[in-house]
């Protein structure tokens, strides 16, 4: 399809563009300078990376953060993975809407309000079963793993509805187990839906601050919290330094993702139409 | 083709759909039922800082539902302005980035395929970077002596600098930045797949291009909008970062007020009572959500 692109267009996507981009830019440029002040230019200077690192505390922060992200990050991916296949290919079974509306529920809740109610839950469960003792990094991952599965659910079952179920029944006509046809046919096609999935719990887990905020116990403070704080007491070109980090990570992955899954689809289409070709 | 499929879906059928369920039912419906019971519970000095519900002695059942949350809201004019506050700012704010973000996603949905991707990364990068850290930029460029300012001061626009930090101008900026992607992508999703051949249709028959854009493309486009309203309204009323670090004292939303009557005055009944009565306030949205996610989903 030929694009329809006017003038009116582009200068529509400039301004836009310009508007989500140019204060990552300007935070990224601020932490190289060299001031103190940290809107006014002092020259280049990599001195508050070097600040960070001496900083333990922020160091012990992402630290923690990075460990719950990995752990919420696969677990969320496998529960998601289940639900969106549920959602996608089970069909109408009974209280299928219900099933769609508890699994995806999360994405559309204020997070003081989850935050609020997952405290609750482990307060009471506390009392009653003994169990979690007090709060921490197995709340925090609790809590994450809920509202992150959520998401990964709905990027895998919309990928499954745009697959073509045809190769699966293929493979169940020729009498092979409905387990084996998930991991060795649907699995690998839907792939790149679990990466983006894992990749997105991942950033979710590792930025979340106001449910974990909730539920974090001493001891298990968390980057997102520690940035927190200091941005209540103004900027620092500190933070500034620890945001171009994250964003460089966290685009360094989303990037290089892209490309590979993008290339991936490419692929799959070309050897798709070769083995038309051939037939 | 689900029908024939059916017939080989594993035994452990029940199995794949209750693991999930049972997560989600205990880690996030049941929380709610306990947010409700605390609401009408007294806070005491206490660890948890609440009274219990129920007490079972001598053969006797006694429940106390404490109504004094309640009714501390509904009388005093601090929350119900916060309600309001928080319903109009997140209004006003979906309809900014409406009228921002129909623009961009038309335009992204007529680009060519390649350059398409190309966009669409751009979109959802800003948007998977933390949150947190695109709020706090803008910390740096609103200021007194901020960026903004300084722009303007050295062009000679304004001689005294503009307070924009800690008003609800600012606050409306960072709302807009932040969830602007969520608009874009599900009016994109829906853009795209317009056919534009009733387009056509409509200009061979005389259409002019606003009318048919008016006519055609806003209507087939209406879940999209949807979507994306319900995806911005619903969490900005209860939003807390933002209010926080970019608002001021006049910045009055129900989120911040939350946050406040449990980590400062840890009042965790009176918490809970703002978080059910947000929920009430809430459920009409969330239902239009779910109504046009499943609909979409068939």
């Amino acid at each position: 399809m030929k694009g329809r692109t006017s003038y009116k267009m582009i200068i529509v996507l400039a301004l836009g563009y310009a508007f989500l981009f140019g204060p990552i830019v300007i935070l990224i440029v601020y932490s190289f300078n060299a001031s103190k002040l940290v809107t006014v230019w002092g020259g280049f200077s990599l001195k508050w990376y070097g600040e960070l690192l001496k900083d333990k505390g922020i160091l012990d922060a992402f630290w923690n953060s990075l460990r719950i992200a990995f752990c919420t990050a696969g677990f969320a991916t496998a529960l998601g993975t289940i639900a969106g296949y549920v959602m996608a290919r089970f069909g109408r079974f009974r209280g299928h809407t219900t099933f769609a509306s508890t699994i995806t529920a999360p994405l559309v809740m204020p997070e003081v309000i989850t935050g609020l109610a997952s405290l609750l839950l482990f307060v009471s469960m506390e009392r009653i079963i003994g169990w979690p003792q007090g709060r921490g990094m197995l709340t925090i991952w609790i809590a994450h793993v809920t509202f992150a599965t959520a998401f990964v659910a709905i990027i895998v079952s919309s990928r499954l509805r745009d697959m073509d179920l045809s190769i699966e029944e293929a493979a169940l006509d020729l009498g092979a187990p409905p387990l084996k046809v998930f991991f060795v046919i649907t699995l690998p096609i839907i792939a790149p839906a679990l990466i983006s999935g894992w990749l997105l719990a991942f950033t979710l887990s590792l930025d979340d601050l106001v449910i974990t905020s909730f539920v974090a116990g001493p001891g298990s403070t968390t980057l997102p919290m520690k940035v927190f704080s200091a941005a209540r007491l103004g900027i620092s070109p500190k933070i500034n330094a620890i945001g171009t980090l994250i964003v460089l990570i966290a685009s360094f992955f989303i990037v290089s993702f892209s490309i590979i899954s993008f290339k991936m689809e490419k692929k799959r289409k070309r050897e798709a139409q070769q083995a038309f070709e051939n037939n | 083709m689900i029908g024939k499929l059916k017939k080989y879906l594993p035994e452990g059928r029940t199995l794949v759909i209750a693991i999930p369920l049972v997560w989600m039912l205990l880690f996030f419906l049941i929380p709610f039922a306990i947010v409700l019971k605390i609401s009408f519970s007294e806070m005491m000095t206490a660890i948890p800082p609440f009274s219990t519900l129920w007490k079972y002695a001598d053969e006797m059942l006694n429940v106390k539902l404490n109504m004094g949350n309640y009714l501390f809201l509904l009388t005093d004019d601090l929350y119900i302005s916060a309600y309001i506050n928080s319903v109009k700012m997140a209004t006003l704010s979906t309809v900014f980035c409406l009228l921002i973000g129909y623009p961009m996603a038309y335009s992204i949905a007529n680009a060519s395929p390649t350059v398409r991707n190309i966009l669409l990364l751009g979109i959802v990068l800003p948007s998977w970077t933390s949150f947190l850290i695109r709020i706090y930029a803008w910390i740096g460029i609103l200021k007194n002596n901020g960026l903004f300012n300084n722009f303007l001061m050295g062009l000679g626009v304004i001689d005294q600098p503009l307070i924009i930090l800690n008003t609800n101008i600012a606050v409306y900026i960072g709302i807009v930045y932040a969830y602007l992607p969520f608009m874009i992508l599900p009016l994109y999703t829906n853009l795209v797949k317009h056919d534009h051949t009733l387009l056509e249709a409509a200009y061979d028959l005389g259409a002019r291009p606003w009318k048919s854009f008016l006519a055609i493309t806003i209507p087939l486009s209406f879940p999209g909008i949807v979507a994306g309203s319900m995806l911005i309204f619903i969490p900005v009323v209860g939003e807390f970062v933002i209010p926080e670090l970019l608002g001021g004292s006049e910045t009055l939303m129900i989120g911040r007020v939350l946050w406040q009557e449990f980590f400062n005055n840890r009042d965790w009944p009176v918490a809970s009572a703002v978080a059910i009565i947000m929920l009430l306030l809430l459920a009409i949205p969330v239902a239009v959500f779910h109504h046009y996610q499943s609909k979409e989903a068939l």
